[in-house]
């Protein structure tokens, strides 16, 4: 098991190292500088603007500093907000994002398996097909149609009612603005969670422990609890890798939709900024939770599931 | 069945001692897989409105007095819809033709989602093909550079390049299609390694076929199934990917014009006019979920194991 672990962490790190390196160069290789600007700037202060930003160095150069500073936690200085480095905003945003998150996640794993279960306890029956049905509702309409459609139902069909939700900015995470964005990050996580718990929890359902412990009398509620639910939560689990890319680029569009300060926001406008420092930034730290939590997944898998460890 | 007929097929010398077999009524799996996507009614009617909304979509422009990037002079406002003025779903806030628009997008995603997946799938079968066959170290060193693929969140790199080239339009499209193709090479991967040890390949070995003509001849024509049934699946992803991009404003750049771009347009007008918001959400959805059903219904239609 320790050498299933240890080969899954020699994997990670050439991982990140790729990411950090791919993200580099691409921004490093980009024609046209961050510095471009519809007035050319005159060549004297391009020169220093250059050497402020250490550009004036050997790429490769340039390359090991990067790494050295994202060893000490350094992502170096935001191109457009001239004030901030852009770990600083990394470290405003990224609380935001991933509280949001998180909350979304626990939304999404209190309905999702219990609606989950009853579908598939109901296989075949009106439940089931109606839970189905809102199930593929939420995983086929995107998060962008979703998002608006929920501000424009709370926010101004219901404005004047006690239903009134606010539907943007943050004020310092008050529960009231934080209802909408995590409702709408959570659904489609919701289906999934519902459509995976069912899937397993029918295929549980048929095997034969299920039908030795039914037929040494146990109530049906007991084969449930006791019996099937831990083997079906396993495909959940795993569930959870895949999970988190989905919230990092969920909340890209959660947080452009109800205002949000999070990582996702400074993602996107760094983008549209072409402020390069900070879009690599959050590229390197998306890269890193993603890997992170897929290994935390594996390992919690292979402690499931024992199978897998010998693979 | 598949199996004889792949057999006559590669060894045209042979193939007098199997004409018996023609004599038994002919049900080969594209046709019993249509018969079933008939029989199947959601997949048939989502098969149905993709279709039409593919049609309206490219020939519907030309039917209509505004294109979707005219300005209506004397409606500079969003105006509902009127049958009069040729608005026949309304302008938006800058006074275009709001169904001009939505048929525009509509090409876009389209194009989008089949040149896309058109990418997706020749990288796609081609690194899932050769892993499967050949083996080895070469099987170990595609599938890893797949895992470690799989783990990064590919969705930054997009931006990344859009950033970097300027979001061009058909960069957009390349960019895209090689997210898309990991998973369609696991599949392939795994379906030829189901294929590479039976025995009409091992006869195609024997009678000197190389490498790639059976993997072109032999494994290819095999797993079309699941090829296509993959394709339908992708298709709506990438459509969705487009949109995400262009709700975002980094994808296909004004006056031209998407779903996304049109629901993140209605999304800021929603308080004045909520339905230039309804109608792009819904064209998009309903393509969506026809894709999806469509895929749904392919796979069982396809899948042969009850058949």
């Amino acid at each position: 098991m320790w050498f299933y672990f240890i080969k899954r962490i020699l994997i990670a790190l050439p991982t990140l190292l790729a990411v950090v390196t791919l993200s580099f160069f691409l921004m490093r290789l980009a024609p046209g500088g961050p510095f471009d600007q519809e007035a050319p700037l005159p060549p004297e202060i391009l020169e220093n603007l250059r050497a402020a930003y250490g550009f004036d160095k050997p790429l490769i150069k340039q390359y090991l500093d990067y790494l050295t500073n994202l060893l000490n936690g350094d992502f170096g200085p935001s191109f457009k907000y001239k004030d901030f480095t852009v770990t600083e905003l990394i470290s405003q945003g990224l609380p935001i994002s991933a509280s949001n998150g998180f909350l979304a996640l626990i939304l999404a794993v209190c309905f999702g398996i219990p609606i989950g279960i009853i579908a598939a306890l109901n296989q075949n029956k009106k439940v089931d097909h109606l839970i189905m049905s809102f199930a593929m509702i939420g995983i086929v309409i995107p998060t962008f149609v979703i998002g608006p459609l929920l501000a424009l139902f709370f926010g101004i069909i219901l404005k004047d009612t006690i239903f009134s939700l606010p539907v943007g900015g943050w004020e310092g995470g008050r529960l009231e603005n934080r209802i909408l964005p995590v409702i709408c990050l959570s659904l489609p996580f919701i289906a999934y969670i519902a459509r995976i718990t069912r899937a397993s929890m029918i295929e549980t359902m048929r095997s034969n422990y299920i039908r030795t412990a039914t037929a040494k009398g146990l109530p049906y509620h007991k084969v449930v609890i006791n019996h099937a639910l831990k083997s079906s939560m396993i495909p959940v689990v795993t569930f959870l890798g895949p999970a988190t890319v989905a919230l990092l680029t969920g909340s890209m569009v959660v947080e452009t939709i109800f205002g949000l300060p999070g990582i996702g926001r400074y993602f996107v406008q760094g983008a549209l900024n072409r402020d390069y420092t900070l879009v690599m930034g959050v590229t390197i730290l998306a890269a890193f939770l993603v890997i992170i939590i897929t290994l935390i997944v594996d390992m919690a898998y292979a402690w499931l599931d024992p199978k897998t460890r010998y693979d | 069945m598949e199996f004889f007929k792949i057999f006559s097929q590669s060894s045209e010398r042979n193939s007098k001692s199997l004409n018996s077999f023609k004599d038994v009524e002919e049900r080969s799996l594209w046709s019993t897989a249509i018969q079933r996507l008939i029989l199947n009614r959601a997949a048939f009617v989502s098969a149905l409105l993709i279709i039409f909304l593919a049609f309206i979509c490219f020939v519907g422009p030309y039917f209509l007095s505004w294109s979707y990037d005219e300005i209506d002079w004397d409606l500079i406002e969003a105006t509902p819809p009127n049958i009069n003025n040729g608005h026949y779903l309304g302008t938006d806030s800058l006074g275009r033709d709001l169904l001009a628009r939505i048929l525009q997008g509509g090409q876009v995603s389209f194009q989008v989602g089949l040149l896309a997946t058109m990418v997706a799938v020749i990288i796609g079968v081609t690194v899932g093909s050769l892993a499967g066959f050949l083996g080895g170290w070469i099987d170990q060193v595609l599938m890893r550079i797949v895992d470690i693929l799989y783990v990064i969140p590919l969705m930054f790199f997009i931006i990344i390049l859009m950033v970097i080239f300027g979001r061009n339009f058909y960069l957009m499209f390349i960019a895209i299609g090689f997210v898309e193709w990991l998973t369609m090479s696991r599949i392939v991967r795994g379906q030829t390694m189901a294929l590479r040890h039976r025995e009409f390949i091992d006869s195609a070995r024997v009678s000197g076929s190389s490498n790639t003509r059976i993997i072109l001849k032999h494994i290819i024509p095999n797993i079309l199934g699941v090829v296509i049934v993959y394709v339908t699946l992708t298709i709506p992803q990438v459509i969705l990917l487009e949109s995400f991009l262009s709700f975002l404003g980094l994808g296909v750049q004004p006056p031209m014009t998407s779903w996304g771009a049109l629901i993140s347009e209605g999304a800021r007008e929603m308080e004045i006019t909520p339905r230039t918001l309804i109608v792009p959400a819904l064209f998009l959805s309903t393509a969506l979920f026809s894709f999806n059903f469509l895929g749904d219904g392919l796979r069982d239609a396809l899948d042969p194991r009850d058949r």
